[in-house]
């Protein structure tokens, strides 16, 4: 990972720490927590209709009140944070520095179910009905907030804020904060509960969703993207310090990239452009060549615009054979701001099982789609360095660089 | 509506919002010492007392108001 670019790259004075990833946390359609989700997106088959998170219980990492002041975005954000760093070793074993230990976790909407109980509050009872809580529930910061606060962690603590590229993008500003010096070790990746009745409407009338209610990434019959709800969380901390006590880790972060196309609010640039220099980027911020990739983890939405500029953005950067290519978005919906931080732990799983998920609902590949896609079977597979894409509306690119450590 | 009957519709107001036990609602606990309420949960209570019992509280009322029972007091004066 990169602190320089230009002349001052080659002065030698920077020298980047190196990235470990050390905790995994989820909250999915398929289940809470890592072991439940590497099941449920290795397939067959997948939930059907919108991906709701069932069975989920806030008051399992919030007391009563805490739970009724917070959005469920939080809660999801907390679950999953809680998930990663007991994974990590739990607080005492990881005994970092406060002021050098931060949260960077991004959402696309926050929330916005309290927005829409209040606005109902607003219209039945007038002004003096709005929750004195609203603005601290539905700031799209507060999930992060609400995870320092519980780990008592004073770094930078911040949100951002990118639609479907959110978590990814989280991920990346929060490698380089570790890559940096800066912070020993993050919480990062990225919540979402968009589920309610005006976010559902809002996202079906601007025609993204699946009018089948079947997610099947690069389909010759995809229809639009199936919505879920979730997190999905990463602890990184410095490689050489999660050494020395002894962390397990399951990978480590090489590089990542953010640009944007441009272009248009909602529709990808032609041909992937975006897409295909973001990859580049992130490429070389990892010091790699395309030929040394070992997978790619799609943003692979289902959407018919999506899939095709990502597709062409993958065959333009690793030719029509380039490594195998899955979206586990087949399983798990699209989580919009918490799709690439769910995306980094189902990668840190595939290095850890030496295995590629299948892209679940792919049955008949678009011809004009040309990338190498794994589908039916999981994927037996000698880990290497991933590349895992989120693309967001805005013409947001998100791009991190994830490889096995040697050990 | 007697003192009582005004109480309980008081308690559950306060054990709903401030997520405490029923029990914890006694005439002398202090809101912040004993319930773990800041001025943005006081907020919230008045704001469902007022609907409970079709009241209206000025913010500037709230001054001074430490314990459930100052809190009950103000209540029952708006009921006249």
């Amino acid at each position: 990972m990169k602190l320089s670019w230009g002349p001052s790259a080659e002065s030698g004075r920077l020298e980047p720490r190196r990235v470990a990833i050390t905790g995994l946390g989820v909250v999915s359609c398929v289940g809470l927590g890592k072991d439940a989700f590497w099941k449920g997106i290795l397939g067959p088959g997948a939930p059907e209709g919108i991906r709701r998170v069932e069975n989920f219980d806030p008051l399992v990492w919030f007391t009563p009140k805490e739970a009724r002041r917070a959005d469920r975005f939080t809660h999801f954000g907390l679950a999953a944070s809680q998930m990663a760093l007991d994974d990590a070793g739990g607080l005492e074993a990881i005994a970092c520095d406060p002021d050098k230990s931060g949260v960077i976790l991004g959402t696309g909407v926050g929330g916005l179910e309290t927005l829409e109980q209040q606005l109902n509050n607003l219209r039945d009872g007038g002004p003096r009905r709005v929750s004195p809580f609203l603005v601290p529930m539905m700031m799209a910061n507060r999930a992060a907030a609400t995870v320092s606060m519980t780990f008592g962690w004073k770094g930078p603590c911040e949100s951002v804020v990118t639609a479907c590229a959110a978590a990814n993008q989280s991920i990346g500003y929060a490698a380089r904060l570790v890559a940096s010096g800066r912070c020993e070790v993050m919480i990062t990746g990225g919540t979402e509960a968009p589920l309610t009745k005006i976010g559902l409407a809002a996202f079906t009338n601007m025609t993204a969703l699946s009018t089948s209610g079947f997610s099947r990434p690069f389909d010759i019959e995809r229809d639009g993207f199936v919505i879920a709800e979730g997190a999905g969380v990463l602890l990184i901390e410095d490689l050489e310090r999660a050494r020395a006590r002894g962390a397990k880790i399951y990978g480590e972060i090489l590089g990542s990239a953010s640009t944007a196309d441009a272009y248009h609010i909602t529709a990808p640039s032609p041909g992937g452009s975006g897409a295909a220099t973001c990859m580049e980027l992130a490429l070389e911020d990892a010091g790699l060549n395309p030929d040394q990739i070992a997978h790619v983890n799609a943003h692979g939405t289902s959407t018919p615009l999506n899939d095709l500029a990502e597709a062409e953005a993958i065959e333009k950067v690793f030719g029509s054979t380039g490594p195998p290519v899955t979206s586990i978005k087949g399983v798990t919906g699209h989580s919009t701001g918490a799709a690439g931080g769910v995306e980094a732990v189902s990668v840190a799983l595939s290095i850890e099982n030496r295995l590629i998920p299948p892209t679940v609902g792919l049955i008949n590949q678009d011809p004009e789609i040309r990338i190498n896609i794994v589908k039916d079977e999981p994927m037996p597979w000698e880990p290497g360095p991933v590349i895992s894409n989120s693309f967001g509306f805005g013409g947001h690119n998100s791009c991190i660089v994830i490889a096995p450590v040697e050990s | 509506m007697d003192h009582a009957e005004a109480f309980e519709k008081f308690k559950t107001c306060t054990v709903e919002v401030l997520q405490v036990s029923p029990e914890q609602v006694t005439m002398s606990a202090r809101f912040s010492d004993d319930l773990d309420a800041d001025s943005l949960d006081l907020v919230e209570l008045v704001m469902a007392l007022e609907e409970a019992f079709d009241i209206s509280v000025d913010e500037s009322e709230l001054e001074g108001v430490e314990t459930i029972e100052q809190a009950f007091v103000l209540v029952q004066a708006k009921l006249g």
